[in-house]
């Protein structure tokens, strides 16, 4: 049985994913007022870099990490196979950014799928910024936190990867870089929308400041 | 069981002639190793017994440098088992995580990062693969001529690269602060791989005495020769400006660094290298003129290493991305030492 599972080939390329990661981002993993536990959260992160998802799931302990799902854009990938086996072997959960229609939300379909048991890696701010100013942030994860108050709700500031890997660029190149993850907040009752969204990205950008 | 202790020892005897070790080497390892095993000690005992009112942030730091140095000891008797090859493949490692370091310091901008792909993939791997192939190129590659990679290595990285970066930053049509970036990149070019690679270079020369007469020791001595002055050079320079330091050298700079260290370091390097003169092909006052060379250079280094840092507001290359042991800060020594030490006995102690 147990041999079995390290043939499964995705389990190994999920391996050898985590090595590439590391080899290549250098990273060095702080938690701040925050533990590695297995509790249900939503990681949210800031977003620059193709590799931000990857670098992320990598960078958590094994245990969390196999039960951890990177939130990852189905247009990018689920172009060729070798994305899309990519994809499935760092577990990501697809969303098709394009067709979002009111009673398919990727709200809903994201909840469904991490049940009682996984967690999650978001990116509000949609798509990647320049890596220099942070975007604001969608209201998906409002959402996320009002039909599941029970999730932890985990900022991360990702640093520097935008340098391994900027947008549109496709060879990385292997700088060091940091990934600080702060403590969990949560959706006040009551509290309105945008003054939620402010608060999370600010927890994330507080973990900015928080370094050096 | 005979049979693999007998294997084990034939191999160890193949592995030891090749890499041309001799008991002067070991001789010097073992020194280093009770030196490092001394230390060690001392800095568990002061932790112990807090008899002794020393700074414990002092003493943190003095732990953390002893275990680098622990480490880079561990490799470079590694490397040295590993023929001269395993020697230059270890140091153009080192050179490529210390690059790694002085990029991720100072920011460069989306247009470099071809540019910064070609420094990491193209260049590094070349001067080590020159490096390499040093005087004995194989058959296929010099066909019967008599080359000395020598000539190239020795220009690839300031002639070549210094052309390359500028040309392709620019073709990358990004023109903000475009000279300032090329520097960037070309500063860590030179410092963490052009100047670090003459370290391994040393094994491929054929070294004498300086009356020219054949001298029956390794190289490899005097790669380790070069590396321990270097450090000693930094560490006599802290204890020197400690004990005496009264005339700071640039506050702006380095806050640590005084005139009474720099000098106290240059004398009692000078005189370690005369105690060390037997493991080189050095007589004992060329030893320590050697040493004081190589005690300026280091302080040459770490000056150069600050001034970076300073300008980008970090205090050590390790807290940069915390967690890292800031290779680059045990390193800056021996990257401006060894050019200078190479050239030195290039042209006094050796044959070519």
């Amino acid at each position: 049985m147990n041999l079995l599972q390290w043939i499964d080939p995705k389990k190994l390329t999920g391996h050898a994913i985590v090595l590439l990661a590391r080899l290549f981002s250098g990273f060095t993993v702080r938690w701040v007022d925050c533990q590695p536990e297995t509790c249900q959260r939503i990681y949210f992160a800031n977003h620059t870099s193709h590799l931000d998802a990857v670098v992320l799931w990598a960078a958590l302990p094994r245990h969390l990490r196999a039960i951890t799902r990177p939130v990852a854009a189905a247009d990018y990938w689920s172009k060729g196979w070798f994305r899309r086996y990519l994809a499935q072997s760092f577990n990501a959960l697809l969303i098709d950014r394009q067709e979002i229609k009111v009673h398919h939300s990727p709200i809903d379909l994201m909840i469904r799928e991490i049940g009682d048991v996984y967690s999650l890696i978001v990116f509000p701010e949609g798509g990647r910024t320049s890596g220099e100013e942070m975007g604001e942030f969608k209201s998906g994860l409002y959402y996320l936190g009002k039909k599941r108050p029970d999730l932890e709700l985990v900022p991360v500031y990702i640093d520097n990867v935008n340098r391994v890997l900027p947008r549109g660029e496709f060879l990385p190149v292997p700088l060091l870089t940091c990934i600080t993850i702060g403590p969990p907040i949560f959706l006040e009752s009551g509290e309105p929308k945008a003054d939620f969204l402010s608060r999370a990205r600010s927890a994330v950008q507080a973990l900015k400041a928080d370094e050096g | 069981m005979d049979q693999v202790g007998w294997l084990v020892a034939e191999a160890t005897q193949i592995a030891v002639s090749k890499t041309g070790l001799t008991s002067r080497t070991y001789i010097l390892m073992a020194v280093i190793f009770a030196t490092l095993g001394v230390a060690s000690v001392t800095s568990i005992m002061l932790q112990r017994g807090e008899r002794w009112t020393i700074e414990s942030a002092a003493l943190k730091r003095f732990n953390h440098r002893l275990r680098i140095w622990w480490i880079m000891f561990a490799i470079l008797a590694f490397g040295f088992l590993l023929h001269r090859l395993g020697v230059v493949f270890l140091f153009g490692l080192v050179s490529f995580w210390a690059l790694r370091e002085f990029i991720t310091m100072t920011p460069t901008r989306r247009g470099d990062h071809r540019t910064l792909f070609w420094v990491f993939f193209i260049f590094t791997p070349l001067q080590y693969i020159l490096i390499g192939l040093g005087n004995s190129p194989p058959q296929w590659l010099a066909q019967g001529r008599i080359i000395d990679f020598y000539g190239f290595y020795s220009i690839m990285i300031p002639v070549y690269a210094s052309l390359f970066i500028p040309a392709r930053i620019a073709i990358s049509g990004d023109n903000k602060r475009f000279l300032e970036r090329s520097a960037k990149i070309q500063a860590g070019l030179l410092i963490c791989v052009y100047m670090l690679s003459y370290a391994p270079a040393l094994l491929d020369l054929e070294l004498q005495t300086s009356n020219r007469m054949a001298w029956n020791g390794s190289p490899v001595t005097v790669l380790l020769f070069m590396i321990l002055i270097a450090q000693l050079a930094d560490v006599f320079q802290n204890a020197w400006s400690r004990l005496a330091g009264k005339n700071v050298i640039a506050k702006d700079i380095n806050a640590s660094r005084t005139w009474e260290g720099v000098l106290g370091s240059m004398i009692t390097t000078g005189l370690c290298g005369m105690a060390l003169s037997w493991a080189t092909p050095f007589s004992w006052w060329e030893a320590g003129v050697m040493s004081m060379v190589v005690s300026i250079m280091a302080f040459a280094g770490g000056m150069t290493l600050s001034a970076i840092k300073r300008d980008r507001g970090v205090k050590d290359t390790g807290t940069l991305v915390q967690g890292h042991a800031g290779l680059l800060d045990r390193i800056d020594n021996v990257c401006f030492a060894a050019p200078v030490f190479y050239h030195l006995t290039r042209f006094y102690f050796s044959a070519e």
